[in-house]
């Protein structure tokens, strides 16, 4: 008996946690202890008053690893909520990246014109080189940095995607 | 604050422990925990049981809270002390037992600086606890302790640890008590009256039902296992068991199959393969019951009854799922039945129950009887007969014991076996029979090991006479690591890679080396007698039972085979079958 392959989606998860010591790696330690994958994490305090902080994961897997995911998030005791924004309808999903690119003569031209184009900022300028900052949807970040290849790409630093849902509702 | 309101951290704990309801704790000093075993000296609420070795601490505290329901208590050294807990810990967690483990912690300003006896505790048990916490400031002590007891024992139970920094607890604050705890950890218990309406509709409606309950009915409580009763008597429907949920339906209830699983009956394993509803209360669908998945219970509808979500659709995709507490479920669910005057399907259940006397009727659990050597079944058999007028409570080590133990004795009650089932840790029962005794001083407390697994945590026969807690050892010593032998043999072609051990320890002295008494006996004709001087003495007792070295447990799933895919016996053909591999998982 063959099973039906079942689909890997990609999902985007907002979690809010205690900021405490040690909740990042609570939540990593899920991760690589179940060999969840992780494409992609950032983290940070959103609410000083109540101490909470947003964990924003974007993960692939079956619609079932996906559901333990989770639920197994849920399980640890600093975490307060788990959305799977991929799910629950629409949301905006950004992420910056800062990309060095080294060149001279014509690709200097085309490096600037294509951050043009995504309307990535430059942030710095030497006479061999430039530092973008390209915000945006992941595969727009992806676009971008795959275009500046040829141009003399040197080095590429992403903060992961942070996401948050459409409307007036909080999470 | 005045002064009168300070205390020292050490007092701090011991009255938030006290306030938690404690009475024992099972412990090991150290130099990190000083100042706390000093205060503990100076009191007398709580008695502290001085273990040989921190993981048989962690066991006793196990056995202490799965045979009371109340939470197990641990304290231990920073360093080596804590770091010995973590297979008890690992343990607890698999087995949903809830325990507060204290652990000493090098001076706050040390951590960090590879300081003496300092180990990084709360990293190395994050996975196998079900929260830990470091306290860094003596006013969050209290809140810190009772939070930590409200953890462990709440919602699907576990171990929390809790490391104790020496400065901490020699530094003075406030003390804040046990009611006046605010925690946001509220899981839910209350299971959704629309999935039980369903679930109602679903099993009125069953023509082959079948109703399977595991831990989560034991630990759920009393109440649980008296509804989980009465639910089976009020429809009728044949019921299995986990090896965690023995004892949470009466064994000699007719309508109870026996154990189901790679080493369960063949009347639980068919009728789980055949049933067309399934109705999984408090077990985890655990790879050594489910066999292989894709042939698992393959024309049934299944309902889960759970307290933890993740239990849901992690093994097993089912069809109704209601989280919550197994009590407040299964409550719940007679109500909703009694409601609506839902009728169960007579004529199809009485069909079902002729094809289940059928399977009942080949005798799964039979064996050759021998005048000669002591089969393990017929000691296991013998032990039971004898034991049983004393409503006796039963650990065991990890191993072929562990399975007859399981397959031959009958629980009337929950809260008296204790095994460990999702770790298969060996060297448990000892330890754990140890904090059974202690909350149990006159109740008759047996411990079925093997004999290599016995001396995983030998060491503590000496905390047995030193606390005057008469244990009764009963090893079936086959001179083999009888579950990896039998394994070898009928998987690995016969070659007994390590399984063998050509020096064991004389028994009998070695109970007399530690103040324990040795019996000692290979022939069937002396064991009742053994048995019966076992239970007449009032200390500690070792017996020696020399079985027969090549019996294997039977039936058996083979792994990677389905439960209608049993090996019945050496005589079952069916054995020679290679075991699958699905999905390129190796199958263990």
């Amino acid at each position: 008996m063959t099973k039906p392959v079942e689909e890997i989606a990609r999902h985007t998860i907002a979690v809010l946690v205690d900021n405490e010591a040690g909740v990042l790696a609570r939540v990593i330690g899920l991760f690589s202890g179940r060999g969840y994958n992780i494409d992609s994490l950032t983290v940070a305090e959103v609410d000083p008053r109540e101490n909470l902080s947003r964990i924003t994961v974007v993960t692939s897997g079956t619609r079932m690893i996906v559901e333990q995911i989770k639920n197994q998030l849920r399980r640890l005791v600093p975490v307060h909520k788990v959305s799977d924004l991929t799910l629950e309808g629409p949301h905006v999903a950004r992420e910056l990246a800062l990309v060095k690119v080294a060149c001279t003569g014509d690709k200097r031209m085309e490096s600037v014109q294509i951050a043009g184009i995504f309307r990535a900022r430059t942030v710095d300028a030497t006479n061999e080189s430039f530092i973008f900052e390209v915000v945006g949807a992941t595969d727009k970040v992806d676009a971008f940095i795959k275009l500046m290849e040829p141009l003399g790409l040197v080095e590429v630093s992403r903060t992961g995607a942070v996401a948050i849902a459409r409307g007036g509702n909080p999470l | 604050m005045t002064q009168q309101d300070t205390l020292t951290g050490a007092e701090i704990l011991l009255k938030a422990l006290v306030d938690q309801g404690v009475e024992v704790i099972f412990g090991y000093p150290g130099g990190a925990v000083l100042p706390i075993y000093d205060e503990l000296f100076k009191q007398n609420r709580l008695r502290h049981i001085l273990v040989r070795h921190e993981q048989a601490a962690v066991h006793a505290a196990e056995g202490y809270a799965r045979s009371t329901g109340k939470v197990g208590c641990v304290l231990v050294t920073s360093g080596p002390g804590a770091t010995n807990t973590v297979t008890g810990l690992a343990d607890a967690l698999c087995d949903s037992i809830p325990l507060v483990c204290l652990t000493g912690q090098v001076p706050t300003n040390l951590i960090g600086n590879d300081a003496f006896q300092e180990a990084d505790i709360t990293g190395i048990t994050r996975p196998c606890t079900k929260h830990n916490y470091l306290v860094k400031d003596v006013n969050n002590l209290a809140k810190t302790i009772h939070e930590a007891f409200h953890v462990a024992r709440s919602g699907r139970p576990g171990p929390v640890l809790v490391d104790l920094p020496k400065d901490v607890v020699q530094a003075k604050g406030e003390y804040s008590a046990a009611a006046k705890l605010k925690t946001k950890y509220k899981p839910q218990v209350k299971g959704d009256l629309k999935a039980i309406e369903k679930a109602v509709e679903i099993i009125a409606a069953a023509k082959r039902p079948i109703v399977y309950a595991g831990g989560g009915v034991v630990n759920s409580g009393p109440a649980a296992c008296q509804l989980l009763t009465q639910f089976v008597r009020m429809t009728g429907f044949p019921c299995t068991l986990t090896l965690m949920g023995l004892g949470a339906l009466p064994g000699s209830d007719p309508l109870f199959l026996g154990m189901l699983g790679m080493h369960g009956t063949v009347e639980a394993n068919m009728a789980m393969h055949d049933c067309d509803v399934m109705i999984n209360v408090g077990a985890r669908f655990d790879d050594r019951v489910t066999g292989r998945l894709n042939a698992f219970a393959p024309h049934s509808t299944k309902i889960h009854i759970d307290v933890d979500p993740s239990s849901i659709n992690k093994n097993v995709a089912v069809d109704l799922a209601i989280v919550g507490d197994a009590a407040h479920v299964l409550e719940d669910l007679i109500k909703v039945w009694k409601a609506k005057q839902a009728r169960v399907d007579a004529k199809a259940l009485n069909k079902w129950w002729t094809q289940i006397n059928a399977w009942q009727s080949m005798d799964c659990l039979r064996f050759e009887k021998s005048s000669k050597l002591i089969k393990p079944q017929y000691a296991i058999r013998r032990l039971y007969e004898l034991t049983k007028d004393r409503n006796p409570y039963i650990c065991t080590e990890v191993g072929q014991h562990q399975m007859w133990a399981a397959q031959h004795l009958k629980f009337e009650q929950p809260n008296h076996w204790m095994t460990s089932g999702g770790l298969g840790t060996m060297g448990y029962g000892l330890p754990s029979a140890m904090g059974v005794q202690v909350a149990h001083p006159d109740a008759l407390v047996i411990d079925i090991a093997g004999e290599a697994s016995i001396q995983m945590n030998i060491q503590e026969l000496a905390t047995l006479c030193q606390h005057r807690l008469p244990v009764k050892i009963f090893i079936l010593n086959n001179q083999y690591l009888g579950m990896v032998r039998q394994w070898q043999e009928l998987i690995h072609g016969g070659r007994y890679s390590e399984s063998h051990m050509d020096v064991h320890p004389d028994f009998v002295k070695l109970a007399d080396a530690y103040g324990a008494v040795g019996l000692r006996t290979d022939k069937p004709s002396e064991l009742d007698d053994l048995i019966r001087e076992m239970i007449a003495v009032d200390r500690p007792v070792i017996c020696d039972v020399r079985t027969d070295a090549s019996e294997n447990c039977y039936p058996m799933i083979m792994p990677g085979m389905a439960h209608n895919e049993m090996v019945l016996g050496p005589e079952d053909r069916s054995a020679d079958k290679p075991g699958s591999e699905e999905d390129g998982m190796v199958l263990v």
